[in-house]
């Protein structure tokens, strides 16, 4: 933690960054993300296991590009948050200094994306076990179990959208969800309404989700939605062999195609 | 016993399987009558909302068809598609949407014949499986809401 903040002082001082997005504790002891901005308030950044959230949701935030070149603290899925939002044209290449943090909490520092991208051939976060085994139960459930157990999940969602809040891959000025003509999805937390919205969500993440968690985690009502697109991942990983936030240059897997791309149900 | 008539819609792009479906009825070839089809310039252009609209207003059944590979008027319009079904399919299944209501297929405009087959066939399908019940209960619940 010491190292961290050294080298936040060092970075803000010699003005090689002009912010540095981290976490800092608030009054009772919660976390919450910082945006340190003088040399001396370096001291505000703490990094333990309570901190979670990924912060790359406010790389594309206009209030914090106003601030100018950022540096983040970084786990390994803000560092794939980060090389997806490149690929993307969100961020500009080497556009943010990645203040990274291993899987085992080792501080390492990323000059460029090459080197995130080089890191990153070493292995990506994995899904916690609670996921991995709710979600094989969720495979072999029949269809209608499967609705069943959806449906039971998704009436709790109160369409508050901190799931596309806490999204960093989630930066459109307008939502689909928010026009109004035509209504795709109606504005009430309605059943149907609920489920398009959650299997809309899931669409528009498919291949671009960097298996963060977050929209789970933020969920107030813990309705495990963060399986959608983790699904939505999986699927295209086995069919296009595309995993996003490894490299700042990949093509978007759902406006990129292949002329053999395999399917068995089209007739 | 009242029969049990399934209400399809199809969704088709408008260079292939619309002139296609054309052709069916110049063709003279018969075929059932519970398919209403609704034109788009490119298959490409189908997203899968429309799908879900489609569903939650009472369709039991749904056709998409286009271009085959390679015949797309607009180059990549169906391969772009073909992509996404592939990943729809994949997630709607997580969510217990039932696949087999939903046909896809590629149907040139020379090939009438295959259309009124694609059709019959999805036809049967959904008469065996009968009303889409489950989404259409679901969906009325807050209809009153909605409207």
């Amino acid at each position: 933690m010491e190292e961290l903040r050294n080298r936040a002082k060092q970075l803000l001082e010699a003005k090689t960054v002009d912010v540095v997005i981290g976490y800092g504790e608030t009054l009772n002891n919660k976390i919450k993300a910082v945006f340190i901005r003088k040399p001396e308030d370096a001291v505000k950044l703490v990094y333990d296991e309570r901190c979670t959230q990924n912060l790359g949701v406010y790389l594309t935030k206009h209030e914090v590009k106003h601030f100018g070149k950022p540096a983040i603290v970084a786990s390994v899925s803000t560092m794939r948050t980060v090389l997806q939002l490149c690929s993307e044209k969100q961020v500009k290449d080497d556009g943010v200094l990645v203040l990274g943090v291993t899987l085992e909490g080792k501080f390492l520092e990323f000059p460029t994306f090459k080197t995130v991208e080089t890191f990153m051939e070493k292995g990506v976060q994995p899904i916690p076990a609670k996921d991995l085994e709710l979600m094989a139960k969720i495979e072999t459930m029949s269809l209608d179990e499967r609705w069943a157990f959806w449906q039971e999940e998704l009436q709790k969602c109160t369409k508050c959208y901190a799931c596309r809040a806490s999204c960093p891959m989630c930066y459109c000025n307008r939502c689909m969800v928010d026009y109004n003509q035509p209504q795709w999805i109606s504005v009430p937390s309605t059943e149907i309404g609920n489920l398009e919205w959650h299997l809309m969500r899931a669409m528009h993440l498919a291949g671009r989700c960097v298996n963060c968690g977050e929209c789970g985690r933020a969920c107030p009502q813990e309705i495990p939605i963060h399986l959608l697109t983790f699904k939505a991942s999986e699927e295209a990983q086995n069919q296009f062999g595309a995993v996003a936030g490894l490299s700042s240059t990949m093509p978007s897997t759902l406006s990129s195609w292949k002329p053999n791309d395999k399917e068995n149900f089209i007739q | 016993m009242e029969v049990f008539e399934p209400k399809i819609v199809a969704f088709v792009c408008n260079w292939c399987t619309y002139a296609g479906a054309d052709l069916t009825g110049t063709s003279r070839i018969k075929y059932a009558t519970n398919v209403k089809i609704i034109r788009f310039p490119c298959t490409g252009r189908i997203d899968f909302m429309l799908l879900m609209k489609a569903l939650s207003n009472g369709a039991d059944g749904i056709i998409v068809s286009g271009c085959h590979p390679n015949d797309c008027h607009y180059t990549s319009g169906n391969f772009h598609a073909r992509r996404r079904w592939m990943m729809f399919r994949g997630v709607a299944s997580y969510l217990g949407i039932d696949l087999r209501r939903i046909t896809f297929s590629w149907v040139s405009a020379a090939e009438g014949a295959k259309w009124a087959e694609v059709v019959n066939k999805a036809t049967d399908e959904i008469t065996k499986l009968g009303p889409n019940e489950a989404y259409v209960k679901t969906a009325k619940k807050f209809q009153s809401m909605d409207n």
